[in-house]
């Protein structure tokens, strides 16, 4: 009989511990040994040992860390299995962003997947989601309230575009987060149609360069603070969510700022932060998802790890599922 | 119901006055009648349902979701509207049929109350989130996305390129959803006619007197009144109607009940200052506040806070139009009018003229205009016929100079649209002092976010970015240094600031970068001129 899976897979303080393999997927400390799902800060931190993730994941974790990249680092392919220490370790598709993964973990019979942060949805600056069956499936949580449906993307781009159209005279300032959402929406309005230069923050720029050298065409990107004041009027230009706000956005002229999260679906969220033109555009499952995919990898068991727990436990409940909420500290409501 | 719902949601985020009315005007001019009308009418508060409130919108969630998920998703969100917007799952997909506002609202209009319930869950069915959230905030009352009547109205005119006071005589006289206005507008159809006995008409308005030019005007062309602190108003009264407006048109009768009944049986358009007044004295603007923006008034605010209005000018004796008489003219015809049909004294007088024989002398006047509940002077050229409208050279408002105060920038916010990026919302304190005269305490007076120039605010928030001590979400508490000279209108009680005062229109006349923060002003200082 297969092994209890709360008998080698144990949430600690410093992350998600795989104990008969000795190593941590997504430490919140510096581990010895970690498998990293995904490059955004608070999955990928700086300090670790041996690292394995994707070639993908192991460029952006170089680019922002440089050398707090990790001691060693190991690239592995979807779909390569590779043993520690008799875990068998297995990259998929998580969709979240580029070179996102799960990790299938599989141990004396028992296959549990830790799913990182995740999206069903296609995304062409990333590879599409691939459920996985398993006997526990490790979920995030960050939009798992009812409230949370994403719209299709083509119709939140479309209405950044209609409101260029309506307002030429005006610069749209995007916020977006720099690994992901960035290169996402670029993506999607060239998809659009827009083919006019896009002008970024300077905090951008270094991403969505790596991206284009990985094979993902964003078009023609240009620095925001090279620009004259007159030559913004009519165009999009995409910032941190914190630059917004704040004095950097004085050089733009007439601004609307816009920006680009699931959490833009709710109204207040949206007012809080000055936004006048929210676009729901997220990184992360919504509400339909998460459940979809509980459904479609048919875990026995589903733990919940960083967001809204509570209302994920219930469904999976009702529907007949053993759930528990995890609780792992350090995972933050990121611009998602 | 969509493009009104996409209309709605971008007013919500809209900061900025002229994107709301390019989103109004767009609006207007690609949406087809009878939609436009009733987007209007709600816009501009003139659709109300009975039949439908919010807890039947909370018993058709219940009746759909889990109860659990439901409240976690309410804490989470905090509006009720917005949650049953987001958390509706349609039963019925896939149905293409546009759902058309004038549809809705035909339907609501002729539902009884026992049938509004599954038409409202069909709605929602057919409706997208931001469609649904529209919906529960059409029907249930309060759209509350920061557009008056006056601003759609000017949005109108925007489009349809007449002067929005040209709007203004005709809106009372037509009703939702307005064919023959949106005919007008956007297809050179005929100017609809008036309705002579109820419509507003726009007012004539002031502009503010320098001293500078002062010299060049010739005392004996004007007469002089007292300016007097309350609001602006327009009494219409004729057989079997009485309707009280704003100066920009927007009706306020039934807030002033006391006022419609005393004017029964008038028939007269006047214009004049609504005030409270207890016999001769009028009480200051902060009373008068407590009986405004009130959906009904009770007895007990009737009797504390008595309105009356103050008139002092006549547009309309019977149906004959004086506003082509001069000044002088009207004054005799109103004086005439008062004395012959003597409405209450008690709800109405007039404004007394003021004579003088020179600037100086009623400079002097001037001066002495707060003892009586006024803040300055009104000049009108005694040849100028009643004109819609701020034309140049006929009034002017010559206002007392304002009290000052040294206060003390406690706490500065980020603005908002074009300021999002500055600090320029800034809250003043004064001191609060031991026995022996030593400033112990800062407390709040007041909150002024205008009166500096670009240059200036570009300063303050650099200086407040210096300075910053602690943060709450978007406030900064700043270092207590900095010294304005805070000019206002008037002071009152008030137990909003922990100083138990409260400035009136207090705006920034100087930053005193030189002044010490403890020299400046203390709390009694403004106790004492309390009126």
């Amino acid at each position: 009989m297969a092994p209890k899976p709360e008998s080698w897979i144990k949430p600690l303080p410093q992350g998600l511990f795989v104990e008969p393999g000795g190593f941590f997927v997504d430490p919140v400390r510096a581990a010895d040994r970690a498998v990293v799902t995904h490059g955004h800060g608070d999955h990928a931190r700086p300090g670790n040992g041996a690292v394995l993730a994707t070639a993908g994941t192991i460029a952006i974790m170089r680019s922002r860390l440089g050398e707090g990249a990790g001691k060693s680092l190991q690239a592995a392919a979807y779909g390569e299995r590779i043993d520690i220490n008799g875990v068998g370790v297995t990259l998929h598709p998580a969709g979240h962003v580029l070179g996102s993964a799960q990790v299938l973990l599989e141990w004396q019979g028992s296959r549990v997947v830790v799913s990182g942060d995740y999206k069903r949805r296609p995304d062409p600056t990333c590879a599409l989601f691939e459920p996985i069956p398993c006997d526990v499936f490790i979920t995030e949580a960050t939009f798992a309230l009812p409230v949370f449906r994403h719209p299709p993307d083509e119709e939140e781009i479309g209405r950044l575009l209609h409101s260029v159209a309506l307002f030429p005279e005006r610069c749209h300032v995007v916020g977006v987060y720099a690994l992901g959402k960035a290169q996402r929406v670029i993506a999607l309005l060239r998809r659009a149609g827009w083919d006019k230069p896009l002008w970024l923050h300077g905090a951008l720029m270094e991403l969505c360069q790596l991206y284009q050298s990985l094979g993902v065409d964003l078009g023609e990107l240009r620095h925001a603070t090279e620009a004259k004041k007159e030559e913004l009027a009519g165009s999009i230009v995409l910032a941190p969510p914190g630059a917004l706000a704040d004095r950097w956005s004085r050089r733009l002229p007439d601004p609307v700022s816009a920006m680009a999260s699931g959490w833009m679906r709710v109204r207040q969220r949206a007012k809080q932060r000055g936004v006048e033109l929210p676009l729901v555009i997220s990184d992360h499952a919504d509400w339909d998802e998460l459940c979809q995919t509980l459904e479609d990898v048919n875990a026995g068991e589903v733990w919940v790890t960083h967001g809204r727990e509570e209302a994920l436990v219930h469904h999976a409940a009702l529907k007949g599922r053993k759930a528990r909420a995890l609780s792992l500290v350090g995972f933050e409501d990121d611009e998602a | 119901m969509n493009r009104f719902a996409h209309l709605l949601d971008a007013l919500v985020f809209a900061p900025a006055r002229n994107t709301k009315l390019r989103l109004l005007s767009d609006y207007f001019a690609t949406t087809p009648d009878p939609d436009r009308g009733w987007a209007l009418a709600a816009l501009t508060g003139n659709l109300g349902f009975t039949n439908a409130k919010p807890a039947m919108v909370r018993g058709l969630a219940a009746e759909r979701l889990d109860p659990l998920l439901f409240d976690l998703s309410y804490d989470f969100v905090g509006d009720l509207a917005e949650t049953v917007a987001l958390i509706w799952e349609p039963q019925t997909r896939g149905h293409n049929e546009p759902l058309h506002l004038a549809a809705i609202v035909e339907a609501l209009q002729g539902a009884g109350r026992a049938e509004v319930p599954r038409l409202f869950e069909t709605w929602l069915d057919r409706l997208d989130a931001q469609g649904r959230w529209a919906l529960i905030k059409l029907v249930t009352g309060g759209l509350r996305v920061g557009v008056s009547a006056r601003l759609a109205k000017t949005a109108l005119a925007e489009w349809g390129k007449v002067p929005v006071e040209q709007i203004e005589e005709v809106w009372h006289g037509l009703a939702p959803p307005y064919p023959e206005l949106f005919a007008w507008l956007g297809e050179g159809g005929p100017v609809p006619a008036p309705d002579t006995m109820a419509a507003y008409r726009s007012a004539m308005l002031a502009h503010p007197l320098e001293e500078s030019e002062i010299a060049a005007l010739e005392p004996s062309d004007f007469r002089a009144e007292w300016k007097w602190d309350g609001i602006r108003v327009q009494l219409v009264a004729g057989p079997g109607i009485v309707r009280l407006f704003t100066r920009t048109g927007e009706e306020i009768g039934a807030t002033f009940p006391d006022i419609l009944e005393a004017a029964a049986g008038l028939h007269v358009v006047v214009d004049g200052e609504l005030l409270v007044r207890f016999g001769a004295e009028v009480a200051p603007f902060n009373d008068l506040q407590q009986r405004l923006n009130r959906k009904t008034v009770d007895r007990r605010l009737l009797e504390k806070f008595p309105a009356a209005v103050r008139i002092y000018d006549i547009l309309f004796e019977g149906t004959e139009d004086l506003r082509s008489l001069s000044f002088d003219e009207r004054r005799a015809r109103l004086e005439t009018w008062y004395a012959r049909a003597t409405p209450p004294p008690d709800r109405f007088d007039l404004s007394p003229l003021v004579t003088f024989a020179s600037w100086a002398e009623l400079a002097e006047v001037r001066a002495g205009s707060a003892a009586l509940g006024s803040e300055g002077i009104m000049l009108k050229r005694r040849s100028s016929p009643y004109l819609a409208g701020r034309p140049k050279g006929h009034w002017y408002k010559w206002k007392r100079d304002p009290d000052t105060v040294d206060a003390v920038m406690m706490y500065a916010q980020r603005g908002h649209g074009k300021r999002s990026s500055f600090f320029s919302d800034f809250t003043f304190g004064c001191w609060l002092e031991d026995l022996e005269g030593q400033a112990t305490e800062l407390v709040p007076v007041g909150k002024a976010y205008f009166g500096f120039t670009d240059a200036e605010l570009a300063e303050l928030d650099k200086w407040v970015r210096h300075h910053t001590v602690q943060r709450f979400g978007p406030v900064a508490q700043v270092e207590p240094k900095l010294v304005c000279e805070l000019a206002f209108d008037s002071v009152s009680r008030s137990t909003r600031h922990k100083s138990g005062l409260a400035l009136r229109f207090p705006r920034i006349a100087r930053i005193r970068w030189d002044k010490p923060a403890n020299e400046a002003d203390r709390v009694a200082t403004l106790v004492a001129r309390v009126k």
